[in-house]
This record gives C-alpha cells, structure tokens and sequence, in this order.
C-alpha cells in the first residue's frame, strides 16, 4: 500500500520567490519596467520621470490595456484575434459617424453612439467566434479576413476624418475634465488600499482556518507593502500633474480612460481566477480534449470569448475616439499587433493554456513606456518599432528559456 | 436483477468504417468485466458511447433497467458513470484540485469556492491512499501515478456507479499497477460496476469475473473468467471465434 507513497513528485525546494508567493515571470517584469524607465530617466535627462510625462504615459497605455486582458484570454484558450484594430477602428467611425453633427454625422446623442458602436463590436466579435467555434474556420483565418473587412468597411462609411465629437463623450478619453480630481483619486486609492490588505487578510485567516499553508508573515507583510506603496506612488504622480492653465496649480488625478482600463485588468484579473467562465478557458487551452470530456460547454465558452473581446475593442475605441475626437479611417491600424505583444511580453504563451492578466497589462505598460520614452528623447517611428521589435523578441526568447529552466 | 448497464445491438459507422455493429454488452453491480481485443477493435469506440463522447447510430442504452439516451458526457455523468480516459483526459495546467473538479466545480453564487474544493480533493485523494505533496502545482509536474489518481479521484469522488477504465496501467510501473488493482477490488466490494478495457489479457484476467472479447468491431463472445484458460481466450482475440461450450448468454 505504500508503494506509491515512494513515487513522489521531484522534492520541492522552497526559494526565495515561492517564500515570496510570486510569480517569478512577474517579477521578470516589474524588473524590466524598472530598468527601462530608469534607462529613459537618464536618457531623456530627466524628463522620463516627470509626473507630467507619466501622466501621459498612463492615458497612452490605456487603449491597450483596456484591450490586452481579452487577447490573453483568446490566446489562452488557443486563439488569436488578428481583427481587433480593425474592429476597433470601424467601431470608433461608428461612434463617430452617429454623433458628429451632420452633414458629417448624424448628430445623435453620445451615448446612443456609444451603445451602437459597443453593439457592432460585439456582433462582430460574435461572428468571429461562432465562425471558429461552431463553423471550425481556424480563429488565425476568420480574423484574418475581419481584419481586411472591417478596415475597409471603415473606408466606405468615411474617407476622411470625422469630427468633432460630444464634449462629454470626449471625457472618456481624458482631455479637457477628463480626469477624476486628487479627491476622487484618493479615495480610489484608500479603497484599493482597503481592498488589497482585506483580501490579503480574510484570505491568509480563511486558509489557516482550513489548514492550508500559508506564505511566511515577513513575506505576506514585504508582498502587501510593496503593492501598497505602488498604489501610493500612483496616487502622488497622478495628482502632482496639474491641470493646464491652473493657478493655483490643481492636480488632475486620475485619467477616465486610465480608470477604465484598470478596472477591466482588475476585473479580468478576478474573473479569470475565480469564476467557472475563467477555469473553463484555461482548461480549454490546457487539453480542449480533456475540456470536452468533463463536460464543458467548450465552444460556447470560445463564442463567449471573442464576444467579450468585441465589447473590450468597442471600450478601448470609445476612448481612442474620445482622444482624437473624432474618427480617422485609419485609426487602430496595427493595433493587434500591440495588443499581442504586450500580452505575449506578459508571458501569454501562444500554443495556449498559460497566461496571466496582470503579467499582460505590465506588458502594455513596457511597451508604452518604449514607444513613450523613445519618442521623448526623439528617436524616429520607424526606428522605435525596430526597438519594440527586438524587445518582443527578447522576451520570447527570455519566456521560453526561463520555462525550460524550470522545468529543470 | 436488472443489470447496471445494458448496451443493446449498439451500431456505429465513421464514414466507411463500421466502427461498432450490433454490439451487446452489460455489466452487474459489483462486476467487473474485462473489455478486450486488438486496437482498432472497438473496444474504445464502444465505451465513448457510453460516457457520450460518440453517439450510436443505432442501438439502446438501459440504467438499471430503464432506457437511457446519452447523447453527451453530462447525461452519462448524470446517469452515474464516470470514465477514466487512456489519456488521463487532464488539463495538464491545471492543478489537481481544478481538474478533480473540472466541470463540476463548487461554487458560492459565481466564485468557485476553492477551499472547499480543494478539502474534498485532499479527502478523496487520502482514501485513495497515494501521496500527492501538493494539490496546488499543476497536473503536468507529476509522476504518472500521481495523474492516475487525480483521474480516478475525479470518478470516485463524484460516487461513481459505473466506472470505465480504459487502459489504466498502461503507462504505469509495476507498483502502480498493483495499487490501482487493490482500488478496483476496493470498489468492486462497493457495489461499483466496472468495464476494464485492455489489449493486454494479463491485465485484466485476474481482476475480471467475466470477459468480452471484441474484433472488428462485434463481439466475439463474453465468457466467466474463471471457466477459460488463457489460451481459449487468446484464440477468441486472435482468430474472433468462441468455442461453442464457452460461450454463455
């Protein structure tokens, strides 16, 4: 009876990371993001670091970030959505074409625009899904086409700009009062705060209850402190950056669009650990097989999938748009490609079953902060996308090396 | 008595290919029969009729009596029987806990409720008598034996009535071997039905009481363990005839 007993799994060494309770892909991460910001400090003598500078490095994130949650989740569940910038551009031309004033538009009220363009998207997504999961067309292909499809439907409902948008809709893409104000941002940040030690504690009490292991006290308070101090630290920059024209000067505080993607990372980020819907399309990407077997409604789960991805896309449209205001046909050009980088960056593996939401929204960041910094100290365009080229491509190279080493 | 499972005159083609035809087969509480025959024979094809991965094109399926239609995993779930795949059928990234509990997770409102989960699994995993160290690192970091029990622990958890096991010692060591052979006597003296499906006569005569032999997609004959040698048996594979004073029903 003990036989087995002999036949155990390689004896775990506890290292200083599994003390810690983090992912070491993560850490990998955050490290990056510290090298190349202080890489760009330096570089741009001073400038980097400037509240003003990450302020807008933060508004410039946001699109991607807002759209890099639901590309994991396609990549995890062995997909790949090569439509999202086309989508995304269509989309912002129908938010635009419905509330621009005529003869440009159709001067309807924003959120009628709004809701039209997030319906369209979805469909879209829809579409995307049902064709691969239900038709069996390999999502690469089906996306493929949309992307053609839905660019040059852009094209045909406008050849030209389409402008000026709804003031208040502008807010969504945090121009002029688009951001909260330092109250507000306080009060997000306390209760994130709040969030963050309550959910660490309940947690920790819940899983001593129960028996489970639990990370050492010096790690769980080292692990709580650093996250909180980073939500202090974004506090601080986005409040030290005043509002143009203030005097005295008064602090902008949170970007709307900066909002937003942060409360889709943070939702994603739950769902994905803690819901059905979540386990479902990591198993999926695990063993599709094995996924079938135990039940799971797998193709359902694949419409779903791209359907959430198609309201992401019309979200992230809304506040490109609101940014410009307004539409240019060529809006989101590329933008998939972005969008799967920074989540291939934040270690989403492409043959599917592993990736993480947060490791993604870091990889948006890096790559924001790349496009940022190289624009800052004035390096051309073509030249910062040979830079985010060979980043990526370290990165891989980097995630692939670092797998196998585990794995020993 | 009703048997537990009777599969009446199950037929089945892929394309040009008669995978099943006409085959009958059942199974009494308690029982365990041994599936056997070449690869390409069947044996396979007919139990993923019965836990609903294929669907038969003709045929019946009765539960204890009672005619059932399975026409997917769920509904053979529900009826009680629970398969264990030659693949092991395991989401390799997943820890053991998720894939115990894969689609069929504990959940409070909308949150899967993890530590619950992960008792129950720790529960059935020590019945099972097999140290797993930890239940939170995924599938794919363990031995063999190890993915075995996550999979039978899947169907005993869920208080299987029917269990099909296909190939389970194929890929496992001597030791492991005996341990899933004292879990099948285990559940046997519980009542469980058992279908053990094996290309390998050994595997499966010291723990059947009867046999099925299948070849080319039918029954050859299905035997009691304990009337045949196991040259008798091995003609039936190889040659798919049954002396006529073995066969019974």
């Amino acid at each position: 009876m003990q036989n087995l007993q002999t036949n155990q799994a390689p004896v775990v060494r506890r290292s200083l990371l599994q003390n810690l309770g983090i992912d070491a892909q993560l850490l990998t991460m955050l490290g990056a993001i510290v090298m190349v910001w202080i890489g760009f400090q330096i570089w741009s003598e001073g400038l980097f670091l400037s509240p003003r500078n990450l302020w807008f490095l933060a508004v410039q994130s946001a699109v991607v970030g807002i759209m890099v949650g639901g590309m994991v989740l396609i990549i995890v569940a062995r997909q790949i959505d090569l439509a999202a910038g086309s989508i995304l551009g269509f989309t912002a031309m129908v938010m635009a074409v419905f509330q621009a004033p005529p003869p440009n538009g159709l001067g309807l009220h924003w959120i009628i625009a709004l809701i039209a363009g997030i319906l369209v998207a979805i469909l879209i997504g829809s579409i995307n899904g049902s064709v691969s999961a239900y038709v069996g067309v390999p999502a690469f292909v089906v996306t493929l086409a949309g992307m053609m499809i839905f660019r040059n439907l852009t094209f045909s409902l406008s050849n030209v700009t389409i402008t000026p948008l709804n003031e208040t809709f502008q807010i969504l893409g945090g121009g002029n009062n688009g951001s909260v104000g330092p109250l507000w941002t306080w009060i997000f940040g306390l209760v994130i705060a709040a969030l963050i030690l309550w959910q660490t504690l309940a947690g920790r009490l819940r899983r001593q209850k129960n028996g489970f292991a639990v990370r050492p006290m010096w790690a769980e308070s080292l692990v709580t402190g650093v996250t909180l101090l980073i939500v202090l630290a974004f506090v601080l920059v986005m409040n030290a950056y005043p509002v143009p024209g203030t005097d005295p000067p008064v602090g902008s505080g949170i970007p709307i669009p900066v909002l937003i993607a942060l409360a889709v990372l943070g939702f994603l980020n739950w769902m994905t650990r803690n819901t059905r819907f979540g386990r479902y399309i990591f198993a999926i990407g695990g063993n599709p097989e094995a996924a079938l077997l135990a039940g799971i409604n797998v193709k359902r789960t694949m419409l779903f999938i791209f359907m959430l991805m198609g309201f992401l896309t019309a979200i992230a449209a809304a506040v490109q748009a609101a940014r410009l205001n307004g539409a240019t046909p060529t809006v989101g050009r590329d933008l998939e490609l972005t969008v799967i980088a920074g989540a291939v960056i934040g270690g989403t593996v492409l043959s599917g079953g592993a990736g993480t939401i947060l490791g993604a929204g870091l990889g948006a960041l890096l790559m924001s902060s790349l496009e940022n910094g190289l624009g800052l100290v004035g390096v051309a365009t073509e030249q910062q996308k040979i830079v985010i080229g060979i980043v990526l491509l370290l990165a891989v190279i980097w995630n692939t090396v670092s797998a196998k080493w585990r794995k020993g | 008595m009703n048997p537990l499972i009777e599969m009446k005159n199950i037929s089945l083609r892929f394309g040009g290919n008669q995978a099943l035809s006409d085959v009958s087969i059942n199974l009494y509480p308690g029982e365990v029969v041994g599936l056997l025959g070449h690869n390409g024979a069947g044996k396979s094809t007919l139990i993923k009729v019965l836990s609903g991965a294929y669907k038969a094109d003709s045929g019946h399926i009765f539960v204890e009596g009672s005619e059932v239609k399975i026409n997917n995993p769920q509904d053979s779930q529900r009826h009680g029987i629970e398969t264990i795949y030659q693949s092991l059928a395991l989401a390799d990234n997943l820890d053991a806990v998720a894939n115990v509990f894969l689609g069929r997770e504990k959940i409070n409102g909308v949150v899967l409720d993890e530590d619950t989960m992960e008792i129950e699994a720790r529960k059935v995993l020590d019945r099972l008598r097999v140290k797993i160290p930890s239940l939170r690192v995924p599938v794919s970091n363990m031995s063999g034996g190890q993915r075995q029990t996550v999979a039978i622990a899947r169907a005993v958890y869920f208080k299987a009535k029917v269990l099909i096991m296909d190939e389970p010692t194929a890929a496992l060591g001597p030791e492991e071997t005996q341990k899933v052979g004292e879990l099948i006597k285990a559940l046997k003296a519980e009542g469980v039905g058992i279908f053990l499906i094996s290309h390998d006569l050994h595997d499966v005569s010291d723990l059947s009481d009867r046999l099925t032999v299948m070849k080319n997609g039918r029954v050859v004959g299905t035997v009691n363990t304990k009337d045949v040698s196991e040259d008798d048996v091995l003609g039936m594979i190889i040659a798919g005839t049954t002396p006529k004073h073995l066969a019974n029903r």
